[in-house]
């Protein structure tokens, strides 16, 4: 993946490493393979190719990890659609995809 | 307890065509429940996979000689990591399922394998919780699964996504098929546009305008939905407007260099045209890559948007004016 390289100082990844116990679970998941644990502690390695997918915050058993929420596919359509939507006060109708 | 073929038949490379152009793709499932391959037995693994046919046909045929069951959970018909995202693939399903199938009776491990890229949505200690089971992740690709039962693990490579060459262009025939309609919508207007004329309304015009700039806008799609997806890690730039952009720019000065009736105003137009829907395009590619976060795609579109509103709305004036100078 490393011919694909996306906005740097971007996606909203968070870790607190004083709640993580080392599980590895974070690391197990990733698709980007960002995170490494040394010393019963995760570390990112490298924040700017998270993707927002949420696998790592979802199977973090100490919630040490906080990733965008903000669900959708993440593309065009769909963030035209939620804007409409914010604007309108309504809840986003999807994208079709 | 269905058994299910390793290989695929006519029909389903036939379905597999219809789903990847988008004809039949909102409605392509297979039944959730429990399928099996070969002759497992109480000791086999257990594969958990969506209900997407084109994903369970890309399981299924991975298990050539392999014995497995399969555990198809309600996703509506949506592939596993878009599931996952969406909340459909999730620990309260793959437990409900597991439930409805009494695989306790069935199997005397307790062990499910779950795609890597179901982690988004399943809490891999939520799935234990609530039936007992342990969900454990597999690899990321169906293609890696034989080996993976085999050692019993997934390296690196397993677990990293990847966005081939290959990858890429099987989604470009639903790219170009998504903007059929808007195109059948964009065209009647395209009719009327061009035939505005000095004289009210040119019906020639209008045929003979309103076709180039059918063309044009075939040469947009063409520029951001198949050849930005293809050439994606070549094209300079990371935000996928400007990669759009670029091509779409490209494309434009080819195709204005062949409209030798349309004037300096009309070609402006066309290239402006061009330019901004190919860019728009390929902002809306974002969507179907595995490396785009929403927080990037949010802050492109504040930056792209602007410029293809402005790029057409631009075009449309000179497209309008080009008859009266």
């Amino acid at each position: 993946m490393q011919d694909f390289r996306y906005l740097d100082n971007t996606a909203i990844l968070r870790l607190t490493v004083e709640k993580c116990i080392g599980c590895g679970n974070c690391e197990l998941v990733c698709p980007h393979r960002i995170f490494r644990v040394r010393d019963q502690k995760a570390e990112i390695l490298d924040p700017n190719a998270c993707m927002e997918c949420g696998a790592c915050s979802k199977n973090c058993p100490t919630n040490a990890i906080y990733v965008n929420p903000d669900d959708g596919c993440g593309c065009a359509a769909y963030i035209i659609n939620s804007w409409i939507a914010k604007v309108r006060g309504k809840m986003p109708s999807g994208c079709g995809c | 307890m269905p058994r299910v073929a390793t290989s695929l038949s006519r029909c389903d490379r036939l379905g597999t065509i219809g789903a990847r152009s988008g004809l039949t793709r909102n409605n392509y499932k297979v039944t959730p429940g429990l399928y099996c391959v070969g002759k497992p037995a109480e000791t086999t693994p257990v594969l958990v996979t969506a209900n997407y046919k084109l994903t369970f046909d890309a399981l299924r045929r991975e298990l050539a000689g392999l014995d497995a069951w399969i555990l198809v959970v309600d996703t509506r018909g949506i592939n596993v990591w878009c599931a996952a995202g969406k909340g459909t693939f999730s620990a309260e399903e793959v437990a409900f399922q597991v439930q409805r199938a009494q695989l306790d009776k069935l199997v005397s491990h307790r062990e499910l394998i779950l795609p890597q890229l179901s982690a988004n949505g399943v809490a891999a200690r939520e799935v234990k919780r609530l039936c007992g089971f342990k969900a454990r992740f597999g690899p990321i690709l169906a293609a890696d699964l034989p080996e993976f039962l085999r050692t019993g693990q997934a390296g690196e490579a397993m677990r990293t996504v990847t966005f081939t060459l290959r990858e890429r262009a099987v989604l470009v025939p639903l790219e170009l098929c998504i903007v059929g309609k808007p195109l059948l919508i964009a065209g009647l207007l395209f009719f009327v546009l061009s035939g505005i004329s000095p004289e009210f309304f040119s019906f020639s015009a209008a045929g003979s305008r309103g076709a180039t700039l059918l063309l044009a806008t075939l040469t947009a799609i063409v520029a951001g939905a198949a050849l930005t997806p293809l050439l994606l890690p070549w094209i300079p730039f990371r935000q996928f407007w400007l990669k759009g952009a670029i091509l779409g720019g490209i494309a434009a000065v080819l195709f204005t260099a062949g409209t030798t009736e349309a004037g300096m105003v009309e070609n402006a137009a066309l290239f402006l045209w061009i330019t901004g829907c190919a860019s728009y395009l390929a902002m809306n590619f974002t969507g179907s890559t595995p490396f785009t976060s929403l927080s990037g795609v949010a802050k492109e579109m504040r930056r792209g948007l602007p410029f293809q509103v402005v790029s057409a709305g631009l075009a449309a004036i000179f497209w309008l004016a080009g008859p009266f100078i």
